[in-house]
């Protein structure tokens, strides 16, 4: 990747440009939130029912809102690849061959597939999709999910996709730093909220990141 | 022929075309190059497998210069 950094970064010039320290550290931070908008639940069944186990239906309550929160924030994360509306056909077809040109052979076959498109990065592989990235960390533990799009939408699929991977080849830390982070966790929680079409582009984003552990 | 492209609702439009031996091609190239800056849209040239550099002039040399709109946070 070039040093030269995404002009769109100075739209968000508050924001400090994100490095792997930096990834890391939100990603613990992102975990910390989720357990501390669990635990409040979690500690609250257990307390009415040590008081009083006929209060068993309000604990089944709590024991859901414990469980559907985080869910919630996975499917938010999972919603980053989600296809959008597609133009023409053949605005589409123009566009995916513009597409195929800028990756190679295996990222053309995974994204006839899925719709997505895998880039390995300094910060680790990336799925790209029309509306989002995810991010797989080297040694395949973290997902990050990142919603960013081009802001034209008369634009066919394959070129959105093809707007947000060459800013993300341009300066991929500044691509972090434009696009917000809509998920932070373990892949496999993603993965049981996403389209079982997409799936296979999250494995081959893990499978890659996980080779990867040592870069 | 080097080609100046913009991706846009067809798929992509080709903006211009030249040959680094026809200055006038440059030339036509150069400034259709600048109307599509002003217009907003950013130009970016690939570098290879996983790398892409933004530019601000025209690289006469490079075989394909592809125009894009800025991206944002959803």
């Amino acid at each position: 990747m070039t040093a030269e950094p995404l002009p769109e970064t100075a739209a968000v010039y508050w924001r400090p440009r994100v490095d792997a320290q930096g990834l890391a550290r939100r990603g613990r931070l992102w975990t910390l939130t989720t357990v501390a908008h669990t635990i409040p639940y979690l500690m609250a069944s257990a307390v009415l029912l040590w008081l009083e186990p006929l209060t068993a239906p309000v604990v089944f309550v709590l024991l859901a809102h414990a469980w559907v929160i985080p869910e919630l924030y996975a499917k938010r994360g999972a919603n980053v690849l989600r296809p959008r509306q597609r133009a023409d056909e053949g605005a589409e077809r123009t566009a995916l061959g513009l597409l195929g040109d800028l990756v190679g052979h295996e990222a053309r076959e995974l994204h006839a597939r899925t719709g997505a498109v895998l880039e390995r990065g300094a910060l680790g592989v990336w799925v790209v999709g029309e509306a989002g990235a995810l991010l797989v960390t080297p040694g395949g533990r973290r997902a990050y999910c990142w919603c960013v799009r081009v802001e034209d939408g008369t634009l066919p699929s394959a070129d959105r996709i093809a707007h947000l991977l060459l800013a993300l080849r341009t300066d991929e830390p500044g691509f972090a730093t434009v696009a917000n982070l809509a998920f932070s966790g373990a892949p496999r929680r993603v993965r049981r909220r996403l389209p079982p079409s997409l799936r296979p582009a999250l494995d081959g984003a893990v499978s890659t990141a996980c080779r990867n552990r040592g870069r | 022929m080097a080609r100046l492209i913009r991706m846009d609702g067809s798929g992509h439009t080709t903006v211009a075309e030249w040959h680094v031996a026809d200055e006038q091609a440059i030339e036509a190239a150069a400034a259709a190059f600048r109307e599509q800056l002003e217009a907003g849209y950013y130009a970016v040239v690939t570098e290879g497998e996983g790398q892409a550099r933004q530019v601000e002039a025209l690289p006469v040399d490079a075989d394909l210069v592809i125009l894009r709109r800025p991206i944002a946070g959803g």
